[in-house]
């Protein structure tokens, strides 16, 4: 592997801890050794993404400390009545398992491509976009819930305060286009892995890259990173 | 490299790459997950109220969000000059949304003294 004709060309063992990050940072050579340029970079983008999604919580946090007028309470706006029971934020709760759920097969579709094993990566990225899909669907189903029943709108609600829509709006449609994004790079990814364009290297179609198992991983990052923000959201916009 | 690398390793020839952990560890934390995902749900359920409400809703956050990215994102295996390069700016956030509360509060009590109605700056304080 690459890696390894480096360290054999330093003859040392790269260090560890604290030294590690210093020797690696002055090495003189690229900073982050065993780690893929690809993936290196997802990481680099994702903490970009960090960075957009952290603007838009902390001015959801301003505007709501700020507001003399009531918060709407999301526990019973986003409740659902099931069998005659109203329980308190219900979908999100659904939806919530539902994004943990396809994070947790696509860890495992990361791990069997490693392996090689080109039929199990396929399905199990499969899976992850049938959930995400029911995720971005259920989404749907709760705009529409929020726009048509309640009457919410991004400048105004008849709950309480007015932010709390363009917040709403602004923060899940920027959550749901990743989902949304993401699905269909996943689908993507499951036909070059289904037609086998990872084990026989075949450039891509957009960037020409050679097919390779660590795109699986680069995609997965990207997921993981989505389910993560959510964690974000689920705490500070549903729960607070 | 990557392109040395090809060469030396004829496609199709098996050989260990890349993060290669027992499937095991995936669905552990796959479980923990959901556990503490019914935990946060249950904050809200049970409704705890005041700042028992605010430390378990974020004392469940940061554990998931720990998980996922040490395990999932695999960052626990990742060298540290990567680990810091990543998490250490996000750092930067927290002073972000230090100096934002500061300035809601202002925001609030300014509007409480010349535009609210009386009643309502009651109920907040």
């Amino acid at each position: 592997m690459a890696h390894d004709t480096m360290t054999n060309a330093g003859a040392l063992a790269p260090a560890e801890g604290l030294k590690g990050i210093v020797a690696d940072w002055s090495s003189d050579q690229r900073a982050f050794k065993k780690v893929p340029w690809g993936k290196a970079m997802m990481w680099i983008f994702l903490l970009s993404d960090t960075f957009v999604f952290a603007s838009f919580l902390t001015s959801y946090m301003t505007v709501r400390m700020s507001t003399t007028v009531p918060w709407p309470n999301p526990s019973e706006v986003f409740a659902l009545t099931i069998g005659g029971k109203s329980i308190p934020l219900i979908l999100i709760a659904i939806m919530t398992f539902i994004l943990i759920s396809s994070s947790g097969t696509m860890a495992m579709a990361v791990r069997f491509g490693y392996q090689k094993d080109r039929a199990k990566t396929a399905i199990l990225i499969l899976i992850t976009a049938a959930f995400g899909a029911s995720f971005v669907g259920m989404q749907a189903f709760e705009w529409t819930k929020l726009i048509v029943e309640e009457g919410v709108r991004p400048w105004g609600n008849p709950m309480g305060a007015a932010q709390f829509g363009s917040t709403f709006f602004m923060i899940t449609g920027f959550h749901g286009f990743h989902v949304s994004v993401g699905v269909i790079f996943l689908l993507i990814m499951a036909a070059k892995v289904w037609r086998g364009d990872l084990d026989k290297q075949r450039p891509g179609f957009l960037t020409g890259r050679k097919g390779n198992y660590e795109m699986v991983e680069i995609m997965g990052l990207y997921w993981h990173f989505v389910d993560l923000v959510w964690v974000f959201i689920f705490a500070f916009f549903y729960l607070w | 490299m990557e392109h040395a690398d090809a060469n030396q390793h004829p496609a199709g020839e098996t050989k260990a790459e890349g993060q290669q952990h027992p499937i095991s560890v995936y669905l552990w934390i796959w479980g923990l997950l959901f556990v503490l995902s019914t935990f946060s749900y249950l904050v809200d359920y049970f409704h705890f109220e005041g700042y028992l409400r605010w430390f378990l809703i974020l004392l469940f956050m940061v554990l998931k969000a720990g998980l996922i990215i040490a395990f999932f994102m695999h960052m626990k295996w990742e060298r540290l000059a990567l680990v810091y390069a990543i998490l250490v700016p996000t750092g930067a956030l927290l002073v972000l949304v230090g100096l934002m509360s500061l300035e809601g509060h202002y925001t609030f009590l300014t509007r409480g003294t010349y535009f609210a109605p009386s009643h309502e700056v009651a109920k907040h304080k």
